[in-house]
């Protein structure tokens, strides 16, 4: 039998654009498990698809000291949705390196709950998202720590460029800490490109949209730095910034929305 | 080479350059001395284009074009360089790439053929052992973890790659030690002392005056030249200061 529809009354699906996921409900309405055996090692890298709507929904458990990694390009040109939940036994070590590029009227969202269940588990998840036109891209990031979870060293680091007065950018970082001995460290920020470092790259004779381009780059393609193959999706990123920063409206104004503080826990 | 009449421009609508006229022929270096606040770096800025400087009055013209018309990457293909007085950081960025594609960019617009990766590699190899920089330097982010010099002594690599026709030198002086001074001193006369080429220096001091020799020395005070004359008039200020000077 088909999960029940989502609605935006569930703090997990607050910013999706339900009316495109409609359709295609049933496809993705079980999340897929994924078992990572005790000392075991996975890495993955999620390139975007072809389609209008690309929903992810994966369940990954971790054993004892296994490692994964996964780096994740969401751009869809509608709604994108990548949804991760994940567990770590002892010693495990998650790391996740995401991006949402979108331009247009596009809805692109990362949503991850990573629960620490066992002592001395790791996890890191670092979010970069682009933003133009009207698009909107959102983190949701729940990190939970449970009792005698000590030990536990959990990082997010999210942050988000605005290229246009009408894009949103959501960041929304959560705790849930019942162990008493524990790392978690939070931070987001929303900014726009910084008109003196386009004005010394213009100076040295990059045309505005090469110098976008590039500063763009410079924001988003670290991601993955650490991949074992990380040609694909480098490419790929580098499509989707160009798509993005060559409809140029400069200046732009503030922020639009911003959710969730600049903080360190 | 550059002409500049009866320039007037205001920041944030405050007006801070009032009538600046200066000429610097092909084959010259003129410098420009001035107390704090006087308008030498708003000069530099306008020059280049920074938005937000708005010219009110006057005109600018590099070899018989009208400068203030082209855009900021427009005046670096035409052959202007600036050489900035804080130099930028750029995170996720590393120096060989933002180099090869500004000069590439520039090369294109001017019709010439793109350097390979390999060309400009062996360039900027060149070009950074002449300033006495590792580099090993040039493949980390732009400017960042830089020392203030290191910042300095990169600008005049960039200078070398893009071989430009005139350079405006904001305070490149300022944050370096003394042999510092004297390689990027010996760095400006080689790359820009040429008969076609041209240089104005914006300074605080006479120091590097003594390695880089000016034709003409301008003192701005107030937004307008005040003074010119040769480098005793540097020399001149050093000794007795600004407030002497402009009496």
């Amino acid at each position: 039998m088909t999960a029940p529809f989502p609605t935006r009354k569930q703090e997990e699906w607050r910013y999706a654009d339900l009316e495109a996921l409609q359709p295609v409900w049933e496809q993705f309405a079980e999340p897929l498990t994924l078992i990572v055996g005790p000392g075991e090692s996975f890495e993955e890298v999620w390139l975007p698809a072809n389609d209008d709507v690309q929903v992810r929904r994966i369940q990954l458990a971790l054993g004892t000291r296994a490692k994964a990694r996964i780096f994740a390009l969401n751009t869809a040109p509608v709604y994108g949705r990548l949804e991760l939940e994940v567990s770590l036994a002892e010693g495990a070590d998650f790391e996740l390196f995401g991006a949402n590029i979108g331009t247009g009227l596009s809805t692109n969202e990362i949503v991850t709950t990573v629960k620490h269940v066992g002592v001395g588990g790791r996890s890191r998840q670092v979010i970069r998202s682009v933003l133009n036109g009207k698009a909107t891209g959102s983190y949701l990031g729940k990190v939970e720590v449970a009792r005698g979870a000590q030990q536990t060293d959990a990082e997010q680091s999210i942050k988000a460029m605005l290229l246009d007065r009408g894009a949103t950018a959501n960041a929304k970082p959560e705790l849930e800490i019942f162990a008493d001995d524990v790392k978690c460290a939070h931070g987001a920020t929303v900014g726009e490109l910084d008109p003196m470092q386009l004005f010394y790259a213009e100076s040295r004779g990059l045309d505005p949209a090469s110098a976008r381009a590039l500063l763009l780059e410079g924001f988003v393609m670290g991601l993955w730095d650490s991949a074992k193959d990380g040609d694909a999706i480098a490419e790929a990123a580098r499509g989707a910034l160009r798509r993005v920063s060559s409809s140029p409206e400069r200046g732009g104004g503030p922020a639009k929305l911003v959710e969730g503080a600049s903080c360190q826990a | 080479m550059l002409e500049i009449t009866n320039l007037h421009a205001t920041v944030a609508d405050k007006p801070i350059l009032n009538g600046v006229s200066l000429h610097v022929p092909a084959g010259e270096v003129h410098a420009i001395m001035g107390p704090n606040g006087s308008g030498k770096s708003t000069l530099a800025y306008v020059l280049a284009g920074r938005p937000g400087y708005a010219v009110s009055e006057g005109s600018a013209t590099f070899d018989g074009r009208d400068l203030l018309a082209l855009e900021p990457h427009e005046r670096a293909a035409a052959g202007l360089f600036l050489g900035f007085q804080y130099p930028v950081e750029i995170p996720g960025v590393s120096y060989l790439q933002f180099l090869r594609e500004s000069l590439n960019s520039q090369r294109r617009s001017r019709g010439e053929a793109e350097l390979s990766g390999a060309e400009f590699i062996k360039l900027a190899r060149e070009q950074a052992k002449l300033l006495g920089m590792d580099a090993e330097m040039l493949k980390r982010p732009v400017n960042v973890g830089f020392s203030g010099g290191e910042k300095k002594r990169a600008e005049m690599v960039q200078m070398g790659i893009m071989q430009p026709k005139f350079a405006v030198l904001d305070e490149t002086d300022s944050g370096l030690d003394i042999d510092a001074l004297r390689i990027v001193g010996e760095g400006i006369n080689r790359i820009m002392r040429a008969p076609d080429k041209g240089v104005l220096l914006i300074t605080h001091y006479e120091r590097l005056l003594e390695y880089v020799r000016p034709d003409c020395v301008h003192v701005l005070q107030a937004g307008r030249i005040t003074r010119s004359g040769d480098i005793d008039l540097a020399r001149e200020l050093e000794r007795s200061g600004y407030a002497e000077a402009a009496a």
